[in-house]
């Protein structure tokens, strides 16, 4: 048995058996086994696509769409992801050789991080955050520097705290803002003040703007539209939440011409192309689908206030969210950790929210509660959570 | 705000004054005055139920008709589109562009019924040229509600 173990281990990759299972992933399993949940733990529209998209892909497979596409992408998508990237975001990139079309921003991310990273490499991200960064970083030898983001700044980010944590090994800055979970944004003078810091430090940014279309008080031109940043920024995006496509699986990064070729190369080798049938409605998402995205972000909006308004009423301190589909109330005056907060709720209420420490240990004393959920569950879900915080006094 | 508040209506008419209020951030006194206020306006007319009749023992029957009216020097299509809608079992009226003039949907008892009121009423109104009667067979898809239920499919109840 112990020999048998010892094997074990000897076949599998130390750095990888080391990664810690996903907190989430942890949760995943307890909730499977409770029937008849509630949940507000889902990290995804609970839209279903747009009906144009889908044609977009059916009418693929029926013209015999079928085989791969160039290892960037379709060009006709790229150009448009491209116009798209100039007219919402105000950063110009060529689609020949600075866009590449990717498995969702998970694998243009993971590319991203494989392109830039020799072992060693320091990597500052904001915590907490989206559950794959850590992990992603080690899986590429690099070394994670987290720096804790708090409610009393609206979970945005101190720039004298970045400066505090570079060093010379210092390689690259992970943004994600509009932020999993806690919904936080950045204002116009951090960017320019983290940009200035990582040209001042030449670092590359990595911004995921996976949620960028959910923002719901007018959104900024990205930090990639800053000057300086053309040459050191790589820009994350993709289709899932703001088109409702999580299962299209198709996302994008666009960057210097360097960093995307040395990321095609990973791509090359490991994916080939993203789902031709994907590209395609990706293209018609882009072309056709503003005005149902529109309507979903407005949507969300209404449902954040929802939310927002029944958590503080539930006694649940939260801010409200500028962006992505988030709440992030603090449970601190319940007395309970984040664990046992959302484990008690779930048994004993049957609703799901995820422990704010699968997103990293200064998650304690918050749960996320997503509000991407019909307007139905959400109100069910937040007279439930009055009583059990009254339950709790 | 009834922009918003007129949007949440069309997609539900029976959502409580009190969700609006919240999903707006107004409060609920405000939200029930303007709705009130729109509907002394006459902006509001009514609320319908949207109802898949097959699931019902409702046996009407409903018929959509297109009417070629000749026009009048004043008021064009207007007299007579008036006094088509003061009949009970006329349901709904539009006037369109294309082959014909008026678009009259009737609901009656019986197939019968309805071809009583298009020969001996709707026919012979001053100004009717023609009609021509379709009955509706099945309905699939009203006011942005399709009648059969999609398959639900049971999405992750947790994902990152
Ligand atoms: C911050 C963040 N980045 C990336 C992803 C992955 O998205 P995709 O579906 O494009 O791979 C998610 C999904 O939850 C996310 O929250």
């Amino acid at each position: 048995m112990n020999d048998s173990k010892l094997y074990r281990k000897k076949r599998l990759a130390t750095h990888i058996s080391e990664l810690p299972k996903s907190g989430i992933r942890e949760f995943f399993d307890i909730v499977n086994n409770v029937e008849d949940v509630i949940s507000l733990g889902v990290g995804e529209p609970d839209f279903v696509t747009p009906w144009q998209i889908c044609e977009a892909a059916i009418y693929s497979i029926e013209k015999g769409h079928t085989g791969y596409t160039s290892n960037l992408g379709l060009y006709s998508l790229r150009k448009e992801i491209c116009k798209y990237l100039e007219s919402d975001y105000g950063c110009s990139y060529r689609p020949d050789n600075e866009c590449i079309v990717t498995v969702g921003v998970s694998e243009a991310f993971d590319l991203a991080i494989r392109a830039i990273t020799n072992p060693g490499d320091e990597i500052i991200y904001f915590e907490p955050c989206y559950v794959s960064y850590n992990a992603e970083i080690r899986m590429a030898f690099g070394v994670p520097v987290a720096l804790e983001t708090h409610e009393e700044n609206e979970f945005s980010i101190d720039v004298e705290a970045v400066r505090s944590k570079i060093t010379p090994k210092t390689k690259a800055i992970i943004l994600n803002f509009p932020c999993n979970p806690t919904g936080g944004t950045l204002n116009s003078r951090q960017m320019q003040e983290l940009a200035a810091l990582a040209v001042e430090n030449n670092l590359i940014v990595l911004t995921d703007e996976i949620y960028s279309e959910l923002t719901y008080e007018g959104r900024l031109p990205s930090i990639a539209s800053l000057p300086g940043m053309k040459e050191r920024c790589i820009f994350l995006h993709g289709f899932s939440k703001a088109f409702a496509m999580t299962g299209f699986r198709i996302g994008f990064a666009c960057g210097p011409e360097d960093i995307i070729g040395t990321m095609m190369k990973i791509h090359q080798y490991s994916m080939m192309c993203a789902s031709t049938v994907a590209q395609e409605a990706a293209e018609e998402a882009l072309k056709n689908g503003r005005r149902e995205m529109e309507k979903m972000r407005e949507e969300y909006m209404q449902r954040r206030n929802l939310m927002v308004k029944g958590l503080n009423e539930a006694g649940l301190k939260c801010l409200k969210p500028k962006g992505a589909f988030y709440a992030f109330p603090s449970i601190k005056n319940t007395g309970l950790t984040s664990n046992d907060f959302a484990k008690k709720f779930l048994e004993q209420h049957k609703v799901a929210v995820i422990p704010g420490t699968a997103f990293g240990p200064c998650g304690e004393g918050y749960v996320r509660c997503c509000y991407a959920a019909s307007v139905e569950n959400i109100q069910e879900a937040l007279r439930r959570m009055a009583l059990f915080v009254e339950s709790l006094r | 705000m009834n922009e918003k508040i007129l949007n949440l209506l069309n997609g539900n008419a029976r959502i409580s004054s009190s969700e609006i209020a919240a999903r707006l951030e107004k409060s609920q006194q405000e939200i029930e005055s303007a709705i009130s206020k729109m509907e002394d306006d006459g902006i509001i007319r009514g609320y319908k139920v949207i109802l898949n009749e097959d699931a019902t023992n409702d046996s009407s029957v409903r018929a959509l008709i297109e009417v070629r009216v000749t026009p009048e020097r004043d008021g064009g299509f207007n007299n007579v589109a008036k006094r088509i809608c003061r009949f009970p079992e006329v349901t709904d009226v539009y006037l369109v562009s294309g082959d014909y003039d008026l678009r009259v949907e009737v609901k009656g008892e019986s197939l019968q019924d309805v071809a009583a009121f298009v020969h001996s009423k709707l026919a012979t109104i001053n100004g009717v040229i023609s009609t021509a009667t379709m009955f509706l067979l099945k309905k699939y898809k009203e006011a942005g509600k399709i009648m059969d239920g999609e398959d639900s499919y049971e999405r992750l109840k947790i994902v990152p």
